[in-house]
């Protein structure tokens, strides 16, 4: 406000690199007579086109060419790319190829929330700049996040072939499997992680979460059994159960002029929320054992609707790849498989990838369906956390730093990555 | 004292390839008291690469506005590297950074020096250009020899 004439002017916060999130990032905020009246997500790097280079290509390169579009969630765009073609050809795959690729997510899953809880969010809540800076007044969860994060490289390296865009996978099962004494090998070093995660997940709900809660719409992949991974259907909290194949049906995605990510809708009710939140509320009766202690221990409900405490969802998923890894390392085998179908769960949302077959079995038309729109939708979200911010950093006399910073936070709440998401709607 | 030399960068971008290719040739003379590894970057493998040993030595391309194969020896020990090698993306962590999570994390090995090779191209898929070609050989045989 103008102390001299009493106008309100409305006022941008540009917020021009997102730290601590891999890709670039930028947020504007306008402000209008001290409240938050606009939020854009900015994400600036240009589509990759893979829809169109994938074109043409044989069957057999799908998988390991989807998976470049990340490199913290390669497995899930693989995985995804070679369920869309053995759902093309009508394949199904054997139960061990199902339980060994399950594996090898569980260390993508462990890799990924290692790195975003310990590095890349608890800084904001510790009040420090950067995972770097934590790490000297925090030294001991630091090194138990890197080791977690070394353990999930293990087991992609053994089942992958190589901790970062593995090369192991093929549609119809595996180039090579891992012998049945290298999988059980592994078995104490999962048994490991399963101490690391629940360490950190002791950490963590330790932290002061601000208040907030929202209504979310969520959306997330619901298993026929257990916690959703690599298959299942799209569900929603407002009665929705769909096949992925009618995806089109539900969710809308258009073009936003002030970013390169498409925005996606589920239709009759606008933006949703994907990621460990919407993932928790829809498969949290799912989870047994030590994955449910640890929700207990964390405090989450059956529902969790603050979007600071998924982190605690996150470090509970932790808990869970490691002691599902562990179950399935003990009972681990080398496996020959051909089959299967669908949609799969990257640690961040559900991935969606679409391949069309041509006669010669090269793929004619292909979406790197990165549907990770709804947060991108999820402007309201940031929108009333920074209005909330505003008000009582203005009460507080801050500087906009101060007004930044939890918006800030907030994009980093649900997702570690924003390169991936940038692409065309495909024709 | 055996000395770890870790070869660090990517060998599909150019002269990136000059670490990883450092330590591929050594990898063939290595010694008693030398033993070399590639590293592809990443926070993590770069951690633990430079961790668990008394003595590393990494190599790694730089972008420091030098002349191209020019060589730079840095006392990583004594203090923090050059920008020149800190990740140039929001997409990665640095051997910097690497190195000073190390530090503050009381990790850092009581020898880590870092040898840095002055890259000119780092265009996907491109060959080594041929001063870091050069540059390649002289650091291979300084410390084969050495």
């Amino acid at each position: 406000m103008n102390p001299v004439t009493g106008e309100h002017r409305p006022r941008t916060i540009h917020v021009p690199v997102l730290a601590r999130v891999e890709g670039e990032g930028e947020i504007d905020l306008r402000v209008r007579k001290g409240v938050l009246a606009e939020v854009k997500l900015r994400i600036p790097e240009p589509p990759r086109l893979f829809e169109a280079f994938l074109r043409g290509r044989s069957h057999l390169e799908l998988p390991d060419l989807t998976a470049r579009i990340c490199g913290i969630c390669p497995v899930a765009y693989q995985m995804s790319s070679a369920r869309a073609a053995e759902r093309a050809f009508g394949i199904t795959v054997s139960e061990p190829v199902r339980q060994l690729r399950r594996l090898l997510y569980c260390g993508e899953w462990l890799e990924s929330h290692a790195l975003h809880v310990v590095m890349l969010h608890a800084p904001d809540f510790l009040g420090y700049p950067s995972g770097l800076h934590m790490a000297k007044d925090h030294p001991r969860p630091v090194l138990d996040g890197l080791e977690l994060k070394k353990i999930g490289n293990e087991l992609m390296t053994l089942i992958g072939g190589r901790e970062i865009h593995p090369v192991s996978l093929k549609v119809g099962g595996f180039w090579r499997t891992p012998t049945t004494r290298e999988v059980r090998s592994l078995a104490p070093r999962l048994e490991r992680a399963g101490e690391l995660a629940l360490g950190l997940l002791r950490w963590v709900k330790e932290f002061h979460f601000p208040e907030l809660e929202r209504d979310y719409v969520f959306v997330s992949l619901r298993d026929e059994t257990g916690y959703p991974l690599d298959a299942g259907r799209i569900v929603s909290n407002h009665g929705h159960s769909v096949d992925p194949m009618e995806w089109d049906r539900v969710f809308t995605e258009e073009h936003v002029r002030h970013s390169n990510a498409l925005h996606a809708v589920l239709a009759g009710h606008g933006p949703y929320l994907t990621g460990p939140l919407a993932r928790y509320a829809l498969n949290s009766d799912r989870l047994t054992g030590p994955a449910r202690d640890a929700a207990h221990e964390a405090g989450l409900g059956a529902v969790e609707r603050n979007p600071f405490r998924s982190i605690l969802v996150r470090a509970v998923e932790m808990v869970w790849a490691a002691r599902g890894a562990v179950r399935r390392g003990h009972a681990g085998r080398g496996c020959r498989g051909r089959r299967d179908r669908g949609p799969t769960r990257s640690p961040v949302a559900p991935l969606r990838v679409r391949h069309r077959r041509s006669g010669e079995g090269g793929a004619h038309r292909a979406a790197d369906g990165a549907e990770l729109a709804h947060d991108r939708g999820g402007s309201p979200r940031l929108r009333r956390g920074a209005s909330r911010t505003r008000r009582r950093d203005a009460a507080r006399g801050m500087r906009a730093d101060g007004a930044q910073s939890r918006p800030v936070h907030l994009v980093r709440d649900p997702l570690p990555a924003l390169a991936c998401h940038p692409r065309v709607r495909p024709r | 004292v055996t000395t770890r030399v870790i070869g660090v960068g990517n060998r599909d971008r150019g002269d990136d390839a000059a670490g990883p290719e450092v330590a591929r040739r050594l990898a063939h003379r290595a010694t008693r008291d030398l033993s070399a590894i590639e590293c592809d970057g990443g926070l993590g493998p770069t951690f633990d690469a430079i961790t668990g040993v008394g003595s590393v030595l990494v190599v790694d391309a730089m972008s420091s506005g030098a002349a191209p194969g020019t060589v730079r020896r840095f006392d990583a020990a004594a203090g923090p590297l050059p920008v020149a090698f800190a990740a140039h993306s929001t997409h990665g962590f640095g051997v910097a950074e690497a190195v000073e999570l190390a530090r503050v994390l009381g990790r850092l090995p009581d020898r880590i020096e870092v040898i840095g090779i002055e890259g000119a191209c780092w265009d996907a898929g491109a060959p080594l250009s041929p001063p870091v070609e050069a540059a390649i050989a002289r650091v291979v045989d300084e410390l084969a020899g050495g």
